[in-house]
């Protein structure tokens, strides 16, 4: 792993493995278990247990996941036990000095699609990155999220879509945005399997991400652009 | 009541099934995201032309538009009220077309939910909701219901039981598209051995990524499959590619000739076509199917060694050897 990883205590290191393990194999209290040894034992900080533990664990799951190694239950098992270990760290997300707030991302999956796996993954990678996120869930119409948007004044707007169906209504959500004056007040992110950039480009999104990691650096770097816009418009 | 799949067999070497109908309705103007089971009642002419084009195509049967027609699928249209109805709808269409030669088959999807342990739906609730489409597909006279799209066993299971209280006969498909197994990891060899347990006796795959991968997986099912199962494959006409603003499949009409034949070749006998295709892949396939058989056979694809599981055994060898040091340590 990395030189960063390499220069922690060979204890904790061990203990950061073998969450990832627990992880792997869905082993949901034995994940809390590790959160919360790293968390008093060696006082790590959460964004230290998601980088190290947990999102590293989610990478081999991932990886595996995508060879063929693992199929859906596996998946949906080490999901759940990210999540239960997510409970633990939330409320110290928030208040947590070390991550600064960097925006309101609304995110959810677009109507008639369920799929939720990686839409939720990128919900907490978002959180851990210290965005604030409203997760509408599944299948979500224009309607929802547009109020939802404007209810919590929200930056960000993330889509997902893992169906050839479901995806041209991303098209229809982006319209409504441009109709109720909205579009230029939330980036447009969009993410899932069987999305391309091309299709984003010619849908009006602002980015197409492959996976939580680029939807974090995105999320980021379209932010600060942002930031700088607001700072150079209110000092005109 | 006679088992008209059964008794369709017995006299052809070769059914042919249809085509797409999701697709064919998204070129018809299905392009909102809504319920494609509601046009069996608020648009029934398309619905009967697309039926009608695969029976001039030769289909020996028909499958209705009914494959997300269980009210956990309608709930995302706020349609979960109208399953009876529009099952019986997608099925009285489709007999008025097929005629008495011809026969219907009732498709019946996935929910869409997960089951229990994996998510909230008991088995109990699945065949329930099962059913409740089943009863409708019957009521409007369909010859047997094909439970098709699968990727869970235990949801074939609660689809089985929901299906075979209408007393019809069941044909079932999964659909392999996660390095030859179904996306909950299903094998080809599994799904037909259970399937075969669990008393159905025509099985294959549906969907997927195309002819060349359903093509492994039916040799798979080929090898594994008990005396009596009678092998089915409705492949997808290659893969989905957005293009200019639409979704359109790479697989043409000669690539599904060539597909059906290979299909013949491996022993498949109901051969038919999933999304992307069009009454024009059905016709080319009949012409190849009412052909001489390939004069000989070699296989498209790869044949598979025994499957590698180097990641995961090294990580638990690791996982192992820490758990062990850890004890004597303490
Ligand atoms: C898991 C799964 C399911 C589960 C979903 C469980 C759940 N709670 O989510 C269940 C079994 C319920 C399911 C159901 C169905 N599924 Co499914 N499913 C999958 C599967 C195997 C994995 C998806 C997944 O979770 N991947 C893991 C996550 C981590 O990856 P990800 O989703 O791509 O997300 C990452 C990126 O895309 C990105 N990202 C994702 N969303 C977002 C959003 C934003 C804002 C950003 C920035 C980034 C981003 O970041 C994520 C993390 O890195 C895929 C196959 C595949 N390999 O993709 C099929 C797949 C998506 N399903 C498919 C199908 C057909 C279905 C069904 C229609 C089956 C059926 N016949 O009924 C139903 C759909 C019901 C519905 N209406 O939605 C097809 C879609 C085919 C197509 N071209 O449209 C696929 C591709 C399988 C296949 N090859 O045929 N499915
Ligand atoms: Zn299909």
């Amino acid at each position: 792993m990395s030189d960063e990883f390499d220069a922690l205590p060979a204890e904790l290191q061990e203990l950061y493995l073998n969450m990832q393990d627990d992880l792997y194999d869905g082993l949901k209290d034995e994940v809390v278990e590790g959160t919360v040894r790293a968390l008093e034992e060696f006082g790590q900080t959460p964004a230290q247990i998601l980088q190290y533990g947990l999102v590293a664990g989610m990478d081999i799951v991932g990886a595996d996941f995508r060879d063929g190694i693992l199929f859906v239950p596996e998946v949906l098992m080490a999901a759940k036990a990210m999540k239960a270990a997510m409970e633990v760290l939330r409320p110290l997300l928030t208040d947590y000095k070390g991550v600064e707030k960097q925006g309101t991302v609304v995110i959810g999956t677009v109507k008639g699609d369920i799929h939720d796996i990686g839409k939720n993954l990128v919900a907490m990678m978002l959180e851990g990155a210290g965005f604030e996120v409203i997760n509408l869930g599944i299948n979500v119409d224009a309607d929802a999220f547009i109020q939802a948007i404007r209810e919590h004044d929200a930056d960000i707007l993330g889509m997902s879509a893992l169906l050839t169906t479901t995806m041209p209504y991303m098209r229809t959500v982006i319209n409504r945005l441009i109709e109720e004056g909205l579009r230029d007040q939330v980036i447009v992110l969009v993410g899932g399997a069987p999305l391309t950039e091309a299709f984003a480009e010619d849908i009006g999104a602002d980015r197409y991400c492959r996976d939580a990691a680029v939807a974090v650096e995105a999320a980021k770097a379209l932010m600060q652009i942002k930031k700088e816009a607001r700072r150079v418009k209110s000092m005109a | 009541m006679t088992d008209r799949l059964l008794e369709l067999l017995e006299r052809k070497p070769i059914v042919m099934g249809d085509g797409a109908m999701g697709t064919m309705l998204q070129r018809a103007g299905l392009t909102d995201g809504s319920a494609p089971e509601l046009w069996n009642v608020t648009h029934p002419e398309v619905v009967r032309a697309i039926y009608q084009g695969y029976v001039d195509a030769g289909s020996d049967f028909i499958t209705t538009n009914s494959f997300g027609g269980n009210r956990f699928r309608l709930k995302l249209h706020h349609l979960q009220d109208r399953v009876f109805e529009l099952n019986r709808a997608a099925a009285a269409l489709a007999r008025e077309v097929a005629g008495p030669d011809r026969l219907v088959a009732g498709s019946v999807g996935p929910t869409g939910e997960l089951l229990e342990p994996l998510g909230p739906l008991t088995q109990a609730e699945a065949a329930e909701a099962f059913a409740e489409q089943a009863a409708g597909l019957a009521a409007g006279g369909v010859d047997f219901i094909l439970i098709e799209t699968m990727s869970s066993l235990e949801e074939v299971q609660a689809a089985l039981a929901g299906a075979r209280t209408t007393g019809l006969p069941v044909a079932v498909t999964m659909t392999f598209d996660t390095n030859y197994r179904t996306m909950m990891g299903v094998t080809p060899a599994q799904a037909v051995q259970t399937l075969h347990r669990w008393g159905v006796t025509v099985i294959g795959a549906n969907c997927g990524n195309g002819p060349k991968e359903i093509e492994r997986v039916m040799w798979e099912m080929a090898q594994a499959k008990p005396e009596g199962v009678v092998l089915m494959a409705q492949s997808n006409a290659g893969l989905p590619r957005w293009q200019q603003g639409e979704i359109s499949y790479d697989g043409t009409p000669p690539v599904m000739a060539e597909y059906a034949q290979r299909m013949r070749a491996l022993g498949v006998r109901v051969i038919g076509a999933c999304c992307g295709s069009t009454p024009a892949h059905l016709a080319a396939m009949r012409a190849a199917l009412d052909g001489p058989p390939l004069a000989e056979y070699h296989p498209a694809f790869e044949v598979p060694e025994t499957a590698a599981k180097g990641a995961t055994a090294e990580r638990r060898a690791r996982r192992a050897a820490q758990r062990s040091g850890r004890e004597e340590g303490e």
